[in-house]
């Protein structure tokens, strides 16, 4: 009768006991403290309505991926983060975005203030005509910084952060124009890291990129975001998995949903999403 | 859009069909085996076995290709990875069922088999398995829950096995191998209900994305 004890024995083990519980890494990562937040958000280019009542949260020491076909409204968005859209002529924007609990739209805001504490590195590198090291002192001069002692320490340490300063180190004063593709866009990630902002948005900033470059910038961005809060857009959805804590779904102007980029990209909520990111829109 | 991974797909739930039907055809064997006391029936499982456990490289080798080619996410990513989960508890039916087999061969076992329930046993497992398969290619939650709920049934047809053989070795002159023989045939049908169960599992995650507690 041994065997019979034995073999009820293992029948008791409870059915679940030894099995993986992959429906526990689905649960969403609570989303750390918010430092930007838009709410009802709305923008116009002329009669084009091209953000409808766009509401979210930026988690602060997070990497947000923006993601949507083109011309759905995510780039807008970005921009509208720091105020780079008040400069496009016949534009008109209502709603709200907070900036640790400050409205960036309110009258008294210095625009030149938001925009050190809220930086932008674009799509095309974008280096000044001038040294790598006056690139990278350039925006802590117009912010007062005279000392050289203190610019050289500011101009190593930006370089260091954006993971380029062994590359260029021995040669600072060559014309930043002269570097590959890939070092100027780590160029221009140093120069907005200069001035010490609190968020970095990246518009597209590796998709002129080769992979190698690419897998630099997107290492770099695991390196920052321990002193910087990310938003970053993106056409590349194997980058937005694999560099993004929460991502946001664009349509047509319409934030269709935000989660944590696992659940989006595992359970999204909302049809659309689906289709998108799993190549079958339209 | 995307039709060439949309044919993959289809492939993918075309060939687990397949190895669905070398397992439900595996436990048949198996259960003909020891009702009919078929020696043909039981040898032929060996082979049986192999083609199975072809069957079960060739979808892992679809689903890898699948993730390496379309690096799906979403539903189609649950799709891929829980089919490579499955084909490993479906090659365990079909090892089990072999194992039923090769006790028949060496044992009495088939001349005490019809006086306990062990053909409603096997049938009731085979269709588990069966409607677990169904389930995944029609993405039938409610199939796949109604598998999970079965194995009770199942469950409850091995309690009475083991019952009725406990009464039977009480006989005086009873073969007491044959019914410890018997007493491992039911648990390894139960055995393969819980595989099915296990399949089961996999495919409400396909399908909602949360594995149930029970599976």
């Amino acid at each position: 009768m041994e065997k019979t004890e034995e073999l009820k024995i293992n029948k008791d083990i409870p059915a679940g006991a030894v099995r993986t519980d992959m429906s526990r890494q689905e649960e969403a990562e609570p989303e750390g403290a918010a430092v930007m937040e838009a709410k009802g958000l709305n923008l116009w280019y002329g009669q084009h309505h091209a953000l409808k009542e766009v509401s979210m949260t930026i988690p602060e020491h997070q990497i947000t991926a923006l993601i949507g076909p083109s011309g759905c409204g995510k780039s807008t968005f970005l921009k509208t983060l720091n105020r780079m859209n008040d400069l496009v002529p016949n534009v008109k924007i209502t709603g709200h975005v907070g900036y640790r609990g400050k409205n960036i739209y309110d009258k008294d805001v210095d625009v030149t203030w938001l925009r050190k504490e809220i930086g932008m590195v674009f799509q095309k590198a974008n280096p000044f005509p001038m040294s790598i090291y006056d690139n990278i002192a350039y925006g802590p001069r117009t912010h007062g910084i005279r000392s050289k002692a203190k610019l050289d320490e500011i101009v190593e340490t930006s370089l260091k952060q954006a993971a380029i300063w062994d590359e260029v180190k021995d040669r600072l004063n060559r014309s930043a124009l002269r570097l590959s593709g890939g070092q100027q866009q780590r160029l221009c990630i140093a120069r907005a890291l200069a001035v010490g902002p609190d968020i970095l948005l990246m518009d597209e900033s590796t998709s002129a990129l080769d992979p190698i470059s690419t897998g630099k910038i997107e290492d770099l961005t695991q390196e920052l975001k321990s002193q910087v809060t990310i938003v970053m857009v993106t056409h590349n959805m194997q980058q937005a998995v694999r560099v993004s804590d929460k991502c946001a779904f664009f349509l047509l102007g319409e934030l269709v949903e935000a989660s944590s980029t696992q659940k989006m990209f595992s359970m999204p909520d909302d049809k659309r999403t689906e289709d998108y990111i799993s190549g079958r829109f339209g | 859009m995307r039709m060439q991974f949309d044919e993959q797909l289809a492939i993918l739930k075309r060939e687990m069909i397949t190895m669905g039907m070398l397992c439900e055809h595996a436990i048949s064997e198996a259960a003909g085996a020891l009702l009919d006391h078929d020696m043909k029936m039981a040898n032929a499982l060996p082979e049986q076995m192999e083609d199975i456990n072809r069957k079960e490289r060739e979808i892992e080798n679809i689903c890898l290709r699948l993730l390496l080619q379309q690096q799906p996410v979403a539903r189609d990513l649950r799709t891929v990875s829980s089919a490579l989960k499955m084909v490993t508890d479906m090659e365990r039916v079909g090892d089990q069922s072999a194992d039923i087999a090769e006790i028949v061969t060496m044992s009495h076992s088939s001349e005490y088999a019809s006086s306990i329930p062990i053909r409603d046993m096997s049938e009731a497992v085979k269709k588990m398995v069966g409607n677990s398969i169904d389930a995944f290619v029609k993405e039938d939650e409610n199939l796949a829950k109604y598998v999970v709920e079965y194995d009770d049934t199942v469950d409850g047809y091995f309690d009475v096995v083991k019952n009725k053989l406990i009464e039977m070795l009480k006989t005086p002159g009873v073969d007491g191998e044959a019914i410890m023989d018997l007493l491992m045939i039911a648990k390894y049908f139960e055995r393969i209900g819980d595989h099915a169960v296990n399949i089961a599992g996999w495919v409400i995650f396909s399908i909602t994305g949360q594995r149930p507690a029970d599976a």
